[in-house]
């Protein structure tokens, strides 16, 4: 057992800080072809199913969002990290 | 804060009703596209068709192999999720059950695979039966890459996002893997009759 | 159902005060937000309409004004096969309420501090956005070398045309060039055709400009790759595409 473990509510604060920045200025990783590039500068597709962000350069899917009446869902494994 | 607001005169697209039409979808007369990636362009002696995974043998089709093979010409309503339906949509291409003579597998589903990464899964006897093709053209003319060409999937009995455009294989499994959409809370299934659009109907 | 928890992009209510046609085809709206925290030249809000039976449409929609005004402007082109623009141009009227969240966008963006010389693009309904910043740059006081190269189809289908032409003729370090595409009147001086090379190497500003390009995709995307030809430092070119998924 891991004294050092917690529960993920400990870290409320701490993803409380991170997921309020500003999207589009935020640098997003294409997990695919390694290329950064400010979320702005990616090329959005926007349909009434969902929205597929994708790299300006390889068109991999980095971020996928649908919003429908079970909720929003966020797909980032697209994105190998995002620097705010 | 909008609970129960309304937008003064605000009607939405309308709606209708007609029997063909299943709950909650509005005719139209054109052919909306829906794109979630660019449209990719793979040459026709690029272009291949496979079904793989969960069978005795994989099989792989040229584009010239695949236009020897017996055609149907189907003509179908169609539905999306976004609400719209076409009716009477004219497609040829080929039936799923031709694709699959021979085929031994114990699969029970199929990912259909694309250009553009774009996934869907699917029972295997919701493709089988005759209730599912791989269309090559509409309206008597090639399929136009903007629909899906140079070949998409056409299940019409589902939610057209099951009809995956640029379809470039079909891999069969024992086990069900949520598709493209179907892993954002849209309906694994999606019968348009029963209104399955999200998870849950 | 999950609600983003963002404070700033919660759904609020802005109430249209004033309506007013900028072209034929195309309805200015100036909405009064209370609370309000204003907005950075160039950012965005989504609207969404709620019909009677729960049906909602959502569309986003550039803001024109500039952050010092009090009232928040959008520009809406009226789109015949749409869904909401025809709601926002025919049938919305002054005391109505409009459900909206925002201001959205950090990067299609400019703030005076952030200098020039600017290059801006527009097609049709695109001068929106680099309207907020043409604004902002005179409201503070900014004297950046600014050059806007404007596309329309025709003079009176020019939005924003004659305050335009006022802010260049009082203003020596802002110029604007319009291209009207389909039609011209007679004693047109200006071009007459799409954007092309040619045209942006006459119009750009000398140095090193950071350019923002917003209109329909096929001209953005041709605008841009077109300055990357003309040895635009790729990243000093921002883009807003107005995609078909509008109406």
């Amino acid at each position: 057992m891991d004294e050092r473990r917690l529960d993920g509510n400990a870290v409320g604060g701490l993803l409380g800080e991170v997921f309020t920045f500003e999207v589009t200025m935020a640098e997003a990783a294409c997990d695919r072809c390694g290329t950064v590039a400010h979320v702005g500068e990616t090329m959005a597709y926007v349909t009434e199913i969902g929205t597929v962000v994708r790299c300006a350069r390889c068109d991999n899917a980095l971020i996928r969002i649908a919003q429908n009446p079970r909720g929003y869902f966020l797909d980032l494994r697209g994105v190998s990290y995002l620097r705010f | 804060m909008s609970e129960g607001f309304v937008s003064r005169g605000f009607r939405g697209r309308r709606r209708q009703t007609d029997d063909r039409l299943p709950p909650g979808q509005y005719l139209v007369e054109g052919f909306p596209v829906l794109s979630a990636g660019p449209t990719p362009r793979t040459p026709l002696d690029e272009w291949d068709f496979s079904i793989s995974g969960e069978v005795d043998e994989p099989k792989r089709w040229t584009w010239e192999d695949f236009q020897a093979l017996p055609s149907e010409e189907i003509t179908r309503d169609i539905h999306c999720v976004t609400k719209w339906s076409k009716l009477g949509t004219a497609w040829e291409g080929v039936s799923i059950d031709t694709l699959l003579e021979g085929v031994e597998t114990a699969a029970e589903h199929v990912l259909a695979f694309c250009d553009g990464g774009y996934t869907t899964n699917l029972p295997l006897e919701d493709v089988t039966g005759g209730r599912a093709w791989i269309a090559y053209a509409h309206d008597g003319k090639p399929l136009e890459p903007e629909h899906g060409g140079p070949a998409r999937l056409l299940v019409p009995h589902l939610y057209f996002w099951k009809s995956a455009k640029w379809v470039r294989g079909l891999q069969l499994t024992t086990y069900d893997i949520p598709g493209f959409w179907e892993s954002l809370g849209y309906h694994n299934y999606g019968d348009p009759w029963r209104e399955q659009r999200y998870w849950g109907d | 159902m999950a609600e983003i928890r963002h404070p700033r992009l919660a759904w609020q209510f802005g109430e249209v005060v004033e309506t007013h046609p900028a072209t034929p085809r195309a309805k200015s709206l100036l909405l009064d937000v209370p609370g309000w925290e204003g907005h950075k030249a160039g950012q965005h809000v989504d609207i969404r309409l709620t019909a009677e039976d729960g049906y909602q449409a959502q569309r986003s929609y550039s803001i024109a004004s500039a952050p010092e005004d009090n009232r928040v402007e959008l520009v809406v082109e009226r789109l015949d096969d749409g869904e909401v623009s025809p709601y926002l141009t025919d049938e919305l009227r002054p005391g109505d309420k409009l459900e909206l969240r925002g201001p959205i966008g950090g990067w299609f963006a400019w703030e005076a501090k952030d200098g020039g010389p600017l290059f801006f693009v527009a097609g049709g309904s695109g001068i929106a956005p680099l309207m907020a910043m043409i604004r902002h740059r005179a409201a503070a006081g900014s004297d950046v070398s600014c050059h806007l190269l404007y596309s329309s189809r025709s003079r009176e289908e020019t939005i924003f045309a004659e305050e335009l032409d006022q802010l260049a003729a009082s203003d020596g370090s802002l110029q604007v060039f319009h291209t009207l595409t389909r039609s011209q009147p007679p004693d047109w001086t200006g071009y007459a055709r799409r954007i092309d090379r040619v045209m942006l190497a006459e119009v750009s500003p000398e140095e090193n400009p950071l350019a923002f390009v917003c209109g329909p995709t096929p001209l953005v995307e041709s605008v841009a790759t077109e300055l990357v030809g003309l040895g635009h430092d790729a990243r000093r070119i921002k883009t807003e595409r107005f995609g078909p998924t509008g109406g």
